[in-house]
């Protein structure tokens, strides 16, 4: 009986083993070596080891540095100006997606593939593609604005216009995921209560808000900070599209991360970055948790 | 009535033909840029359509860059990188909901955890392991951080608790060892859920650019998104190439996404919500 548990317990561990090593090298490790590098001005250049990390130790003056400064504040205030206008824009385009793909009439399965292209492209060809498509002289979107009489802006290389630019390809790309996504929270809810409003006498415009929406209010909210996480994580759009310029008005965390990680080699700057990083995407992950509980609709 | 009805008919049709229309201009454009010469994608006024259309781009894409190298080291990396997660995701769940033993709750807690690392986090001290291992420019540096992915673990654990107990036991009486219960019964009864895994992890991983971008610098490790990133630091405004060259990495994604969809129920969101 004994060897039974034990020959469990080995296989357990085998199974195991894997992950754990990875669990280990790739996500353990990192995040105890990232948290005192963060506490050093270390250069990323001489070999780290408890020696250099003593040598190197500045406390928390990255932390201070970072928060002290403009450009943090900056870097937060055009992320709020993405999130401003890429929310609403992705949230009705979505929204539009997952009712027609609900209807379910003839061709939906089409639509179904044209609206997730966008999803599979990837990034740094989405962003290439964007960023032709907004060329002021040569590209779709200022000819398309041209024949109706508009003359559109210089996009990428006018500090106003450029991370509209990046709303309108982010927007693009996401709104056939959080479709599909909704699309399977409107599946999810029953039709008795359709059938029951429909009874009752109520319109379209009344099943919509006093029943849709409510019972959808656990996906779109799920969505909502989904959302809110990936805009705080921006990062190939913008070096593709506009390497955080002109003029440093579409700098974003990721973006900074990155440039003072492996262009400036301030490694210790860098990490703590990170770790900024980190609180705002823990706070936005701790309120998805409360918010599930507290005050979304569940069907009982 | 029925006028009514055929009036919605057509404002669906409408609305979801000018959301089609939306999602496919830039696509069209870079289709159309492709065929163009270098001359055309500059000429005034505008060609939609490409008034000689030639492969020219498509060729250059290739002497530019080697840029089947870069389809092949996609090819290579992206499926190592997919089996090796399914390997490692679905021995990690069986353990963790078929298998007593100790500390399985707090080791499960742990690896859930990790998830709400985002990954800029473990990158820098990720580049420096790396490099002490000396795997910079090397595949297992992008292929091997797939032996740990907590949602994968988390979704197929979430399967698996699905699957009553009686299937192992059953097995167990025909005297079918841990193994060859993971293997032939379990395996098998979350295929749907694998699916859907490989399919979002393959995915992923063909789309990744900010970890290869800081692993691999070498022209002949690149893969096709930093081939393509590469092709715009040098060749910034030649957009039929440019284009030419998306074009290309986007269709075996795409493929693969049609030839899946049998299997493919919108990935990451079973077990997420209900609504």
């Amino acid at each position: 009986m004994k060897t039974k548990k034990n020959n469990e317990r080995i296989s357990a561990a085998l199974f195991m083993l894997p992950s754990f090593i990875g669990m280990i090298i790739f996500s353990l490790l990192p995040i105890l070596i990232s948290i005192f590098i963060s506490l050093t001005d270390w250069n990323g250049l001489e070999k780290l080891s408890p020696a250099t990390i003593s040598k190197d130790f500045i406390g928390l003056r990255n932390y201070t540095d970072i928060l002290s400064g403009t450009e943090f504040w900056n870097v937060l205030a055009h992320t709020l100006y993405f999130i401003v206008l890429y929310i609403p824009l992705v949230f009705i385009a979505s929204l539009i997606i997952a009712e027609i793909l609900f209807q379910a009439r003839k061709g939906v399965g089409v639509l179904r593939v044209i609206y997730y292209i966008p999803v599979l492209t990837s990034w740094v060809a989405a962003s290439l593609i964007w960023k032709w498509v907004l060329s002021p002289q040569y590209g779709a979107v200022n000819q398309i604005l041209a024949a109706v009489g508009i003359n559109g802006p210089n996009w990428l290389t006018d500090e106003i216009w450029a991370m509209p630019a990046i709303v309108l390809a982010s927007v693009w790309k996401d709104m056939g995921f959080y479709g599909l996504f909704l699309l399977s929270g409107l599946n999810g809810i029953d039709n008795t209560y359709y059938e029951a409003a429909r009874v009752d006498g109520a319109n379209k415009a009344k099943i919509f808000f006093s029943i849709t929406m409510p019972l959808l209010s656990p996906s779109l909210f799920f969505c909502l900070i989904m959302s809110l996480i990936n805009a705080f994580q921006l990062f190939p759009q913008v070096m593709i599209m506009t390497e955080g310029g002109p003029n440093g008005a579409t700098q974003v965390m990721v973006e900074r991360i990155y440039t003072y990680g492996f262009k400036y080699f301030k490694m210790g700057y860098a990490s703590a970055y990170s770790w900024l990083l980190f609180v705002i995407i823990f706070a936005l992950t701790l309120l998805q948790l409360k918010g599930q509980k507290v005050w979304v609709h569940y069907e009982s | 009535m029925s006028h009514k009805k055929a009036l919605h008919t057509f404002f669906y049709y409408l609305l979801s033909v000018l959301v089609a229309v939306i999602v496919l201009i830039p696509f069209f454009w870079m289709i159309s840029t492709s065929l163009k010469s270098k001359g055309a994608i500059m000429a005034l006024p505008v060609q939609w359509i490409p008034k000689k259309p030639t492969l020219k781009a498509y060729k250059q894409v290739f002497t530019m860059f080697p840029f089947l190298r870069a389809i092949l080291n996609s090819l290579f990396i992206t499926v190592s990188y997919t089996l090796i997660t399914i390997l490692s995701s679905s021995m990690a769940a069986f353990a963790f909901t078929k298998i007593r033993f100790p500390f399985a709750d707090k080791l499960f807690k742990v690896y859930l955890a990790s998830m709400m690392i985002p990954t800029q986090v473990t990158l820098i001290p990720l580049f420096i392991i790396m490099n002490r291992l000396g795997l910079i420019n090397t595949y297992p540096s992008v292929i091997l951080p797939s032996l740990f992915k907590a949602f994968g673990i988390f979704m197929l654990v979430q399967q698996l608790r699905t699957i009553p107990n009686d299937f192992m036991e059953a097995a167990r009486m025909d005297g079918a060892g841990l193994f060859k219960i993971y293997w032939k019964v379990i395996m098998p009864l979350c295929s749907s859920a694998i699916a859907t895994l490989s399919i979002t992890t393959f995915m992923d991983s063909w789309n990744d650019y900010l970890w290869p971008l800081v692993m691999l610098t070498d022209k002949s490790k690149m893969t096709l998104t930093l081939a393509l990133n590469s092709l715009n630091g040098q060749y910034g405004t030649q957009y039929n190439v440019l284009m030419a060259g998306s074009l290309l990495s986007m269709l075996p994604i795409i493929l693969v996404y049609i030839g899946a969809q049998r299997n493919f129920k919108h990935g990451m969101l079973e077990g997420g919500v209900k609504g």
